[in-house]
């Protein structure tokens, strides 16, 4: 490859051709600010904040989209680079409101950050400031348009990332608004509430609909039994939000920390994960003996459904019928724990920790009713849960580990990888080739579908039947899936689409950043925690037994369809 | 929504709907037509309402917010009917420097619009354009045809008096 040699604040370095002004500053150990910048997604150099001098150009150039070339002289930090830079933020703050205070992102936020860093103390500029309304029409996320910078973060990934196109900039000039056509509210506009805006928004525009208040009456209240769920991502992810490394796994220190926060109960999605791949795996074996619609697809992420609901209508009967486990669980524990414990339905609270905005829509669907009550009383995301951690000024990385309540907190290896893309082919998998052959599996790590690659695709042998599976990750990714299933290209038996890149692990709702390193840092934990668990395989959880022996009865049976099964609704493509 | 009290403006027929049908029917499948059809659609509607917008999104498979972008970008493009009269106000540099803000500002109480907008009665639009080459008559006003000369605020009332 061919190399360039570009000289950064007095230092020689080498860089590939192609590489802008930014990479060769990275690589020479200089950090350029940046705002508008988004690795990869959002390359469109607006915000001017990156700024530099190069030795013969006339005007300070943005290094995030300047290519460096050989020979190359930059300056990063000279009085007219800094005085641009503060220029720049100063006309930016002057348009954004001072909440920081109140802001949900202060502390976290790219443009507070900056301002700190380049010493601003006050601004000089009093210009015209905006007035949007704010949008809290939706259960999963928050628009703030008056704290948008236009950096169109969020507009590079719903377009490009998530080929949602819920969000484009509006009108011209200082009337610019980045929201849905018509300043449509996000419930009314084709959002799939994935949340993928949220983790690219560098300020407190975007952010998710705070639920902490909710379980903090319900914990609080003595006529309410608040049982609690954590999604399997949530794991490899809160000790990150509460400030450890990404990728620690911190299981045990979050159901502790759950218990002093006050829950009655801690349970476990991974359970109704597990319990999910012996429904969906028998749906899948039904399917392929009753030549039924194939290929069958998984229907664990909210933001998928909503994103084929919307552009994809004709290919709803491909869905698996099964509810997410984070549904299945509520439906459980009103009617089943509920039996079992001989507490009143009624008073029972579900509140889920998930690494996702969807969750929150999901909880809000009108059909999610099967015990006669909402199945889930409150969604938080992984953040919520670390803001209620802190609150409580619990010191979590200290907290000693503890274990999951019995009988719905019980799961296997198999449920754990659900955090990933490709976890849900893998346990599922993993349960189909067994109880099909009735012998045992002898590699259980199916290497090909793991990974955050858009698309993944392995064969298996089934007892002489080859099944052709698929997993992809990433609305954008899935679009093209469908399409090619639409067409009738993709010969496969068994799909698996999770909305958001990487899957759970960098779903919506995680800590801030999730970037490509923090995902696989995540995915990376989430497969050492299956590692470690004594069962590896759904239908060896013998509380996943136990349930069918004492209340369902058989996979697919009618109590099963009956708090477990789902249908789905078309909706416009516009 | 039915007005019983006067005549709506701009309500669409459905001879306008059948030949917005044509122009996306005769661009569909082509690549870089959104602005075209835009504009061929604004001149058979006069304007682009959602009904419009929504068509050209379904029709051509463009996303809705894509189609509203552009059509809040330029300024060619209105999201409400023109009125019967159109003043067009030059903001070139020399009707600029000669005073046009006060034009603008009187043109604004009088009518109830601010910047470049049409009156609820649909009686007039009010539009910005950019030197009408007659930098030496600024400020300069156009109402439909017409053209005024150095204009002074006290004179917008006579002359709006003269359009119905």
């Amino acid at each position: 490859m061919d190399m360039l040699t570009v000289t950064i604040d007095g230092n020689k370095v080498q860089v590939p051709a192609g590489s802008t002004i930014l990479d060769a500053a990275h690589a020479a150990g200089v950090d350029i600010p940046t705002l508008c910048y988004l690795k990869d997604t959002n390359v469109v150099g607006v915000c001017r904040v990156c700024v530099v001098e190069v030795e013969g150009a006339k005007s300070l150039q943005a290094a995030c989209v300047a290519p460096a070339s050989d020979g190359m002289v930059v300056r990063t930090n000279t009085p007219a680079v800094r005085e641009a830079r503060r220029t720049v933020l100063e006309l930016i703050i002057s348009n954004h409101p001072y909440e920081c205070l109140t802001c949900e992102r202060s502390g976290n936020c790219e443009l507070q950050a900056l301002a700190d860093r380049f010493n601003i103390r006050e601004i000089e500029y009093e210009g015209e400031k905006h007035k949007f309304p704010v949008d809290s029409s939706s259960p999963s996320i928050v628009r703030d348009p008056n704290k948008c910078i236009l950096c169109r973060r969020c507009v590079s990934v719903c377009q490009d990332t998530q080929s949602v196109c819920a969000l484009a900039p509006n009108d011209r000039g200082f009337d610019t608004m980045v929201g849905p056509a018509f300043a449509d509210d996000l419930m009314e506009a084709v959002c799939t509430m994935c949340g993928q805006c949220v983790l690219a928004c560098p300020v407190g525009a975007l952010t998710e609909s705070d639920a902490t208040e909710y379980v903090w009456a319900a914990l609080a209240d003595p006529t309410k039994h608040v049982v609690v769920q954590t999604a399997p991502a949530v794991r490899a992810s809160i000790g990150e939000e509460l400030g450890m490394p990404a990728g620690s796994r911190v299981t045990g220190q979050m159901v502790a920390a759950l218990r002093r926060l006050g829950f009655d109960k801690v349970f476990d999605t991974d359970f109704t994960a597990d319990l999910t791949i012996m429904e969906e795996g028998y749906e899948l074996l039904e399917r392929l003996k009753a030549g039924g619609v194939l290929p069958l697809i998984t229907s664990c992420s909210p933001g998928w459904i909503k994103f084929i609901e919307h552009f994809f209508p004709d290919l709803l009967p491909h869905v698996s019928t099964c509810k997410s486990p984070q549904q299945m669980f509520g439906a459980l524990a009103k009617t089943y724990y509920a039996e079992k414990a001989g507490i009143d339905p009624k008073d029972i609270y579900v509140v889920s920790i998930m690494p996702c905005t969807a969750k929150k829509f999901e909880a809000k669907r009108p059909e999610m009713t099967s015990s006669g009550y909402p199945d889930i009383d409150a969604v938080l995301t992984t953040r919520e849960l670390g803001r209620m951690i802190r609150e409580a000024g619990i010191d979590f990385p200290s907290l000693p580990a503890e274990d999951y309540d019995d009988p719905l907190g019980m799961s296997t290896g198999a449920a754990v990888i659900f955090g990933a893309s490709g976890g849900v082919m893998e346990a599922a998998l993993r349960t189909v080739y067994e109880v099909v052959t009735d012998s045992e599996l002898e590699n259980i790590d199916f290497e090909d579908v793991r990974g955050i690659e858009g698309c993944k695709e392995a064969q298996v042998d089934i007892n002489g039947t080859v099944v052709n599976v698929a997993v992809t990750n990433g609305l954008k990714n899935a679009r093209q899936l469908l399409e090619r299933i639409s067409k009738g290209d993709a010969d496969y038996h068994f799909v698996e689409i999770m909305a958001c890149p990487g899957g759970c692990i960098g779903g919506g709702g995680q800590p801030i950043p999730t970037d490509r390193e923090t995902r696989l840092k995540r995915i990376s934990a989430i497969y050492e925690e299956d590692r470690n668990m004594p069962l590896r395989k759904s239908h060896l959880n013998p509380q996943v037994q136990e349930l069918y022996k004492e209340f369902l009865g058989e996979p697919l049976g009618e109590k099963s369809h009956e708090l477990l099964h789902t249908h789905y609704v078309p909706r416009s493509r516009v | 929504m039915a007005c019983e009290t006067c005549t709506c403006i701009g309500e669409i027929t459905d001879e306008q709907r059948e030949k917005v049908r044509e122009i996306i029917d005769y661009y569909e499948g082509k690549s870089g037509v959104l602005i075209q059809v835009l504009h061929e659609a604004q001149q058979v509607v006069g304007y682009l309402p959602r009904e419009i917008q929504v068509m050209i999104a379904e029709g051509l498979d463009i996303p809705l917010s894509e189609v509203y972008s552009v059509v809040t970008f330029y300024a060619l493009f209105s999201l409400k009917p023109k009125g019967r009269n159109v003043i067009s106000v030059c903001k070139g540099t020399a009707c600029y420097v000669k005073g046009v803000d006060a034009i603008m500002e009187k043109l604004g109480e009088d009518l109830g619009v601010k910047g470049e907008d049409t009156t609820d009665d649909g009686r007039f639009s009010v539009e910005i354009v950019r030197c009408m080459g007659a930098c030496g008559l600024g400020p300069v006003v156009r109402v439909n045809e017409d053209i005024y000369a150095r204009v002074k605020s006290d004179q917008i009332k006579v002359i709006l008096d003269k359009y119905e």
